[in-house]
């Protein structure tokens, strides 16, 4: 008696198979014959994050992680777009709009979610191509974290990072620097942080302070990595500096130097000097050395300026 | 053993008889098919998304198994006429209302039982392979004896969601049960917004209304610690002990309400 049923069942199972391929089939068919559009824009249909916290009926922890995931594929997604293209965004162009939209409704729902704040403060606010170039969006999202945790001197540290970095508004960064450095179990840098930009401005080592904390602390690789491109920037202006030193040192006794060449006959160099992502750097015909186009550390960010060049 | 116990103990074994446990099945394929996924989607937050989905699917496989067998354990006895013969025993009306609820209560504790362990399982694979620098930044450890705080109260929660659907299954149809328990529970978890009505109309009358809504409806958002246990946050004994308090007095009152209209019901 058991035969005849395990036959049919075998059966059954194959012809469910034949039937899902013809289907398969018949998906394929149409994917070439009517092809899809081409996904639209993203778009964000609920902004408010009350609205969806109460759209996801206590759940919002998960709803949360949810509005996260989509956060980093859009950014991603964005970002790869722009890549591939190898463009900047053109003028006018709004890149990343959503970006502190979806933030700011992922930490409404979890108002704990500490590598939500972190993430939005690093690509809020460094411009396009690679954030949304809005240093005041980033601070917003990292005040809302302080709200929820006024002892995160972490969030203290990026708010200051952001007035130091890219609004280059020395005193409001130090005054934050100094705000995370009374914070119980604060690092002992954040002092010395806060006195030297207040003193002297902007500094390199400063600077690679900073990106060094934010490198260390990275909870994701998108961080890290970021953090890990800047430090080489910091690397490569340090070389260029140098290199930069003794071209102009060398231009009484041979002229001016305007190629690699040059430089390796007047004995400057040994070979054509390489930034730490291996592409040659650039010697421009008014002996200016630089980063290559090519280079993924290109362009170099328009650096911190000490106090006593600043005008 | 007594009557209200051999009625859980049947109550139970009918739930594994209709493949409820089934659930755990699907609750495992979940976790571990998730906790694949997310590596690869949520840059490095897949341990903190996992607790938040355990936790939650714990509590939605856990409120489908309240409502959808709480509904059905009176009504479905006199449905297929079987409360006959089950009242021609030795055994009283309180007895049954009571022992079914208390079955329905085992197959609810030995289901969170399971999909706690299966958590704790995965969550420790996680993190044994995560990185020394990862698991630094990790507010709490991965398998953290914290999240049984939540698993609890999500049983208490559980608990008093299975009484509704008792309470609702002892006078009205399978479908009516499932709904008015479904809206008790979606009102439960609003809560909040009952107790601030006030900030959001002018009329007193409404506004009280809604007060007194709120001192009557089950509070479950109060339930609901999954954020305070995921990023570590303190939740205090006395806590636990206060809502463990509150859904025993809420239970009580279903239980007694739903005996009563149990009582008076009339099967001829």
């Amino acid at each position: 008696m058991q035969r005849p049923s395990a036959w049919r069942a075998l059966a059954g199972a194959i012809v469910a198979a034949v039937f899902v391929g013809a289907a398969a089939s018949l998906q394929a068919v149409r994917e070439v014959r009517y092809p899809e559009p081409p996904p639209t824009a993203e778009s964000l249909y609920l902004t408010s994050g009350t609205t969806v916290r109460r759209l996801s009926v206590g759940y919002s922890a998960l709803t949360a992680d949810l509005y996260w995931i989509r956060a980093i594929q859009y950014y991603g997604g964005t970002r790869l777009r722009m890549d591939r293209a190898a463009e900047k965004s053109p003028a006018g162009r709004r890149d990343f709009e959503l970006l502190h939209p979806l933030l700011d409704v992922t930490t409404t729902l979890d108002p704990r979610f500490n590598i939500a704040y972190r993430f939005g403060s690093i690509f809020l606010a460094e411009p396009s191509p690679g954030g949304a170039g809005r240093p005041d969006l980033a601070i917003a999202l990292l005040e809302k974290g302080l709200r929820e945790r006024p002892d995160k001197w972490e969030y203290m540290q990026d708010i200051g990072f952001v007035h130091y970095w890219w609004l280059h508004d020395y005193r409001a960064a130090a005054e934050w620097f100094d705000k995370a450095s009374k914070v119980p179990n604060a690092p002992w840098f954040l002092r010395s942080l806060a006195a030297v930009t207040l003193v002297e401005g902007g500094d390199r080592s400063s600077s690679r302070q900073m990106w060094l904390a934010i490198r260390e602390s990275a909870e994701i690789d998108w961080l890290k990595t970021d953090a890990e491109r800047r430090l080489q920037q910091l690397d490569v202006a340090d070389a260029i500096d140098e290199l930069q030193r003794y071209i102009d040192a060398a231009r009484p006794r041979t002229g001016a130097i305007t190629s690699w060449q040059e430089a390796i006959r007047a004995g400057i160099v040994r070979g054509v000097p390489l930034d730490p992502a291996g592409v040659p750097l650039g010697l421009d015909h008014e002996g200016r050395v630089h980063v290559g186009a090519m280079s993924p550390l290109y362009p170099l960010p328009e650096e911190p300026q000490r106090a006593s060049a600043r005008p | 053993m007594t009557p209200t116990t051999l009625i859980a103990v049947n109550v139970f074994r009918e739930s594994v008889r209709d493949k409820v446990l089934y659930n755990l099945v699907a609750f495992a394929i979940l976790l571990i098919g998730a906790s694949y996924l997310i590596g690869q989607l949520t840059a490095g937050q897949d341990v903190k998304i996992i607790k938040d989905l355990g936790l939650a699917a714990t509590s939605v496989f856990g409120l489908f198994i309240a409502i959808f067998i709480g509904i059905g354990l009176v009504s479905k006895e006199v449905e297929k006429r079987s409360i006959y013969s089950l009242l021609a025993k030795p055994i009283n009306r309180r007895q049954i209302v009571v022992g079914k609820y208390a079955g329905l209560l085992l197959t609810l504790a030995v289901n969170l039982s399971v999909m706690a362990v299966a958590l704790y399982v995965v969550l420790a694979y996680m993190g044994w392979g995560a990185s020394a620098r990862l698991v630094q930044v990790w507010e709490r450890p991965a398998a953290d004896p914290f999240l049984l705080r939540q698993f609890f109260l999500t049983f208490v929660e559980l608990s008093i969601v299975t009484a509704i659907a008792l309470f609702f299954s002892t006078f009205s149809t399978p479908l009516l049960s499932a709904a008015l328990t479904f809206g008790f529970f979606v009102a439960g978890r609003f809560s909040a917004d009952l107790r601030n009505f006030d900030q959001a109309v002018d009329s007193k009358v409404a506004a009280g209304l809604a007060r007194t809504l709120y001192w009557i409806l089950p509070n479950l958002a109060s339930f609901d610690v999954r954020s305070q246990v995921v990023h570590g946050q303190p939740v205090s004994t006395g806590y636990m002990l206060l809502m463990t308090g509150y859904g025993a007095l809420y239970i009580s009152a279903l239980l007694v309400v739903a005996t009563l209209i149990f009582n008076r019901r009339d099967f001829k």
